[in-house]
């Protein structure tokens, strides 16, 4: 466990001191994910602004849910996209041998290799929105309410990674279509609005097929403290079982792998 | 003086059937990935899941068909005026295949142009195939549009794609000073995502909003041709005007980024 945290400060310094070398991108990153804050403010706000209210959800509490994708959004791009877009590249070009030849776990060196900064402005203002949402809507800071929180917001997290990285890993089979992930993050944006607020048919979908709801929705019911007991086990247990799936996806997907011919 | 004319369209059109059967060819290749660029298109669907939920309770001012329709056109208008020619440009400039391109006689930008139009081609059947899986599911939305508002919807977004394409190029020209340019495309797909219609029919937009939408270059890109498409009433001649003005405005920008660009322009790789 020691030797992983280790090798992970390697990593992430390594990584920051190479894209640093692009201060501007920062300001840009800043101000594209503000707007886009704005921007999805905006839209919450054609709804609520007719007096209509989406799924039943109080304007604060979808600022939470809203809240909630932004922070999802600012670790993708912090974490999974720059790591887990490069797996496609080292099955084309044969230099995944290299990486299952280290002397660390494979699925280990390749979520976790890089870190971009680009992302933190996400972060920062997701976890912000989500702060400060919460305090409008009432919610209280009571410990239980703060444990469930923590907890679905890492069930969401695990959820988010093992998506991600099982789209990236079929990449071993299909090298063309790495930007599978390009459909993922389109359809994750239903993340952004309560589960609810869909039609009967879409909810189904964004449910049990794409998990959305646990990605985003069933956080925001946990942080405004009315989370209620069986999803909460829903949300550990889809997250402990999409974990246990992608790790037991990259064992399968490298019995297949051939390396590249040369 | 005739002949001299003619010889030089006939050239041109050889130019562009090569360029563009080439191009269709190579991205026949790549079919897998463009269909899947066009099913991260479902923006469209998934705000039209939202707004048909909120009419549920009724007092939208627009219909649920009229909802459906709007947002289906819009799904196919942007599948046609998607432009990705700065991460082209960007690519090609790092990895020093500008210059080979550049010693071409043929302006480059209509090897850029090419590539785009031939991969709407490729993406057409699958297009057609979503609609079809669209109305199949939910009959009750389906239209014939007519004759002359089809010509026309086809017209405005062939004029919305050009327009995008001019304004993405004339900010690709960034890239001959910097190396991240691409980055800057972040920035206009901003007020192009939520000032378009693309999340929204800019109908159902506050009236300043609205107003001021309509000042910026950016309904003319989606939300215009989708409402030719699904049969609305939408100021034809006012539109196409707007989008010439817009033109005229940046193409001389464009050009003048291009010389003083390539004057910087200093080849890239070995």
């Amino acid at each position: 466990m020691g030797r992983y945290l280790t090798t992970l400060k390697v990593f992430w310094i390594a990584s920051l001191t190479a894209e640093l070398e692009y201060q501007a991108n920062f300001l840009i990153e800043l101000v594209a994910t503000a707007g886009n804050l704005v921007g999805s403010i905006f839209v919450l706000s054609l709804f609520y602004g007719r007096g209509q209210s989406l799924g039943g959800w109080s304007w604060e509490g979808a600022l939470v849910v809203l809240g909630v994708y932004t922070l999802l959004e600012g670790i993708t791009s912090t974490l999974l996209q720059p790591n887990l877009s490069t797996i496609v590249a080292h099955v084309r070009t044969g230099s995944l041998d290299f990486v299952l030849l280290k002397p660390i776990d494979s699925q280990f060196w390749l979520s976790a290799r890089t870190f971009s900064p680009w992302g933190l402005p996400g972060i920062a203002l997701g976890a912000g929105l989500i702060g400060y949402a919460a305090w409008k809507a009432g919610a209280t800071p009571a410990p239980l309410t703060l444990l469930g929180a923590a907890l679905m917001l890492v069930a969401s997290l695990m959820i988010l990674y093992s998506l991600w990285f099982v789209l990236a890993a079929s990449s071993i089979w299909f090298v063309k279509i790495w930007n599978a992930t390009e459909v993922l993050r389109s359809v994750l944006v239903a993340g952004r609005f309560p589960v609810s607020a869909f039609p009967a048919g879409l909810r189904a979908f964004f449910t049990f097929i794409v998990p959305v709801a646990f990605l985003t929705t069933v956080p925001a019911e946990a942080i405004l403290g009315r989370a209620s007991g069986p999803w909460l086990l829903a949300g550990g247990a889809v997250a402990i079982a999409s974990v246990v799936a992608s790790r037991w996806f990259w064992n399968f997907a490298l019995r297949f792998y051939t390396s590249a011919s040369s | 003086m005739r002949g001299a004319l003619h010889q030089r369209l006939g050239h041109a059109r050889r130019i562009a059937a090569v360029l563009l059967s080439s191009q269709y060819a190579y991205m026949l290749e790549y079919r897998a990935e463009i269909v899947l660029w066009a099913l991260s298109g479902v923006l469209p669907f998934i705000m039209l899941g939202l707004w048909s939920a909120v009419d549920a309770g009724g007092g939208l001012g627009m219909s649920s068909l009229q909802l459906a329709r709007y947002f289906l056109s819009a799904f196919v208008v942007r599948q046609f005026t998607i432009v990705w020619v700065m991460y082209t440009f960007e690519e090609d400039n790092l990895n020093g295949r500008l210059s080979p391109y550049l010693l071409q006689p043929l302006p480059l930008v209509w090897r850029y142009v090419a590539a785009h139009l031939s991969e709407q081609a490729t993406r057409l059947p699958f297009v057609a195939m979503l609609v079809g899986l669209f109305f199949l599911l939910y009959p009750a939305a389906f239209w014939w549009p007519s004759l002359p508002s089809v010509l026309l919807a086809v017209l405005a977004t062939l004029a919305a794609f050009a327009l995008r394409f001019l304004m993405q190029f004339t900010l690709t020209m960034v890239c001959f000073w910097s190396e991240k340019a691409s980055a800057l495309e972040r920035l206009l797909y901003l007020p192009y995502l939520y000032l378009s219609g693309l999340v929204a029919p800019l109908a159902l937009y506050p009236e300043g909003v609205r107003a001021f939408a309509f000042w910026t270059p950016f309904p003319y890109m989606v939300d215009v041709p989708a409402r030719i498409l699904a049969g609305e009433t939408v100021p034809v001649l006012q539109s196409f005007a707007a989008m010439a003005a817009w033109a005229a405005l940046l193409l001389p920008i464009n050009l003048l980024l291009w010389r003083r660009g390539l004057r910087h322009y200093s080849a890239m790789g070995a």
